[in-house]
């Protein structure tokens, strides 16, 4: 209910007519890009994404290598700046390379949400009747469960794996996008360059896909920014519970798991992957943050 | 009153039957038959068929729902695969370790989140509104279990003032309010609080400014009420909301506490749904992820109709 009402209010719902779209991204564009939070945490972002994907090229050590004569080096030993892990594998390389699959299945749930969400939303909220009737009782019931307990869930009853999270995670974002797509559609649907369209008989799928999209997709987008953090925390923590990848791949929560028995030995080196996702959680946040303020043209 | 409060009522019958039906389907989302869970391993073909029989898996999937919720509604959920002690009682034990464990973080987390909320609301855009959402952006960013092994690093590990597992010196037991058992509650409770404070210190902070920010209070001052008067309004006006959203908060700890309950090793439904999960329990995760759920959707209800009792523009609305 909070959800809905929020993305009704949301100034960014009142954007500007299509014919000024272009001058409404470009001040938004400028906005965003002088707010010096939001920049700050997309050169952090851009900096962890990039290692991951050019982790080969980067010199660093072999990530699945161990060596049982240096487990749990601390942070700062020489070749190994942030220590080794209980296997002996360099954390630096971990890291790095954790990010990979790290970011995969906690961004893709959002990405792929954020399509199947719009979708039902749009249609939902267009049409209206008995088929948004059908579409939103389903997604409240999906709704009535608390989101960690939902992933867990159906992640638990399909098993451990990468695919399995990113499907029982997009399960978690799909009504929570769905609801703000059809609250931001029932709301531009009866505008008069809407009525225009119907009059001049365009067909249901032309108006939805010509006419109400560009209209909608801004705040669903914030708000699916906004969701990315929480993908984020819940992906790892999957892998956290054993739920997600399989050792010895390197992946943020994993590791915090495997390395939960070294906090004795060496605490500060098995903190390090939380860390990570701390950092990508926080910014993703604040962007989201400065997106949503940026759109908000009146202020 | 009392018609919005059944109307709400009847409009919840639906979600509870779907949300059971979410909980049948997912031990058939699970690869492989189902009964190969409640079988031993060198079952013999008539035990397999007796088996399915007696567990209704022969029966089309509408009526082994039927007959599953009709079980469930009075008040059986089966046995536990592992203990073979009935679904029911395994889960309203642990989730009473669950409830201790939400009240306190409960406790914590609200109390600091009002606070924060109404200071930045209220101080905007000052140093304290700074410091305080800053706090909040990190109180819901943080992924709480990392920060429950963080605070095991410091507090157990270094400075050896608190336990790191458990949930009382005996290591199993009943719970009771005394040192000797909070101690052990400390850190839980402090890593389940996070998230909520930092979620009630945003909503308090933005309902602050948007009633601040109305003519009414405007009006109040203008005619020579004291501060601390005008701040009584602004609390009772941003109280149905504020309501609201700590009772979501309450049910979302009690249902997502799986992962904090795994780092502390606290006996509650989380830890029992973690065991459920890998010892492929079915029954049992089936059971303590439909109890759970039911905790969420009643709770839901009783937030809205509690809402409603004190906020009379809802019942207008609606």
């Amino acid at each position: 209910m909070s959800v809905s009402s929020n993305a009704m209010n949301d100034a960014a719902l009142q954007a500007a007519p299509m014919s000024n779209a272009r001058g409404y991204w470009a001040t938004v564009g400028r906005r965003i890009v002088r707010d010096k939070v939001s920049m700050v945490c997309v050169a952090i972002l851009l900096l962890i994404l990039l290692s991951a994907l050019l982790a080969p090229y980067l010199h660093l050590a072999d990530p699945y290598q161990g060596s049982m004569i240096r487990r749990l080096r601390h942070i700062g030993t020489p070749n190994y700046p942030l220590g080794t892990d209980e296997l002996g594998r360099d954390m630096l390389a971990r890291l790095i390379y954790g990010g990979r699959l790290s970011l995969l299945i906690g961004i893709s749930p959002v990405i792929l949400a954020f399509g199947l969400g719009t979708m039902l939303g749009l249609v939902a909220g267009y049409v209206g009747g008995w088929v948004n009737t059908a579409i939103m009782r389903t997604i409240d019931v999906f709704y009535a469960f608390p989101s960690v307990l939902l992933a867990i869930a159906i992640s638990g009853a399909l098993g451990a794996g990468i695919t399995n999270s990113i499907v029982s995670l997009t399960i978690v974002f799909v009504p929570q996008i769905t609801r703000v797509a059809e609250s931001v559609t029932t709301g531009v649907r009866n505008r008069d360059f809407v009525e225009a369209a119907r009059a001049s008989g365009a067909s249901a799928f032309t108006i939805m896909r010509a006419h109400m999209l560009g209209n909608v997709l801004g705040p669903i987008f914030v708000y699916a920014t906004g969701l990315i953090s929480v993908s984020m925390i819940l992906a790892a923590g999957l892998s956290f519970l054993g739920l997600g990848t399989k050792p010895p791949e390197p992946e943020w929560g994993l590791m915090l798991n495997t390395l939960r028995t070294a906090i004795y030995v060496n605490p500060w080196v098995a903190a390090l992957p939380g860390a990570m996702i701390f950092a990508v959680s926080i910014c993703f946040n604040l962007l989201s943050d400065g997106l949503r303020s940026a759109m908000d043209i009146r202020s | 009153m009392l018609s919005y409060a059944a109307r709400r009522m009847v409009y919840a019958i639906p979600i509870i039957i779907g949300v059971a039906l979410v909980c049948f389907m997912l031990v058939h989302i699970t690869p492989g038959d189902p009964l190969v869970a409640v079988l031993p391993a060198d079952a013999s073909q008539e035990l397999a068929q007796q088996l399915r029989v007696a567990y209704g898996f022969d029966k089309p999937l509408p009526v082994q729902f039927g007959l599953w919720l009709w079980r469930a509604v009075n008040g059986d959920l089966g046995s536990s695969i592992a203990t073979g002690r009935p679904v029911l009682a395994e889960v309203l034990r642990a989730v009473s370790n669950t409830v201790t464990l939400a009240i306190a973080a409960a406790i914590i987390g609200f109390s600091l989140g009002l606070f924060f909320g109404l200071i930045a609301g209220y101080f905007r855009d000052s140093w304290i509104d700074k410091v305080a959402t800053s706090i909040a952006i990190a109180g819901v960013s943080l992924p709480h279990y990392w920060l429950g092994m963080v605070l095991v690093i410091i507090f157990s590990v270094e400075l050896n003032w608190l336990p790191a597992v458990g949930a009382g010196p005996s290591g199993s037991g009943a719970w009771s309010w005394d040192w000797a058992h909070l101690r052990f509650l400390i850190l839980p409770a402090i890593t389940t609080s996070v998230i909520p404070m930092g979620i009630i210190t945003r909503t308090v902070r933005a309902l602050t400014g948007d009633i601040l920010s109305q003519d009414f209070v405007e009006a109040l001052r203008a005619k020579g009420l004291r501060e601390t008067q005008v701040f009584r309004h602004v609390l009772k006006n941003a109280a149905p909301t504020a309501l609201a959203v700590m009772g979501l908060q309450l049910g979302y700890m009690l249902g997502g506490s799986i992962l904090i309950e795994t780092v502390f090793s606290w006996p509650g439904s989380g830890l029992l749904l973690n065991s459920a999960i890998f010892q492929r329990d079915l029954p049992l995760l089936q059971g303590t992820i439909l109890v759970l759920a039911m905790f969420f959707v009643i709770l839901n209800l009783v937030v809205d109709i509690a809402q409603a009792a004190i906020d009379p523009r809802i019942k207008r609305g609606s």
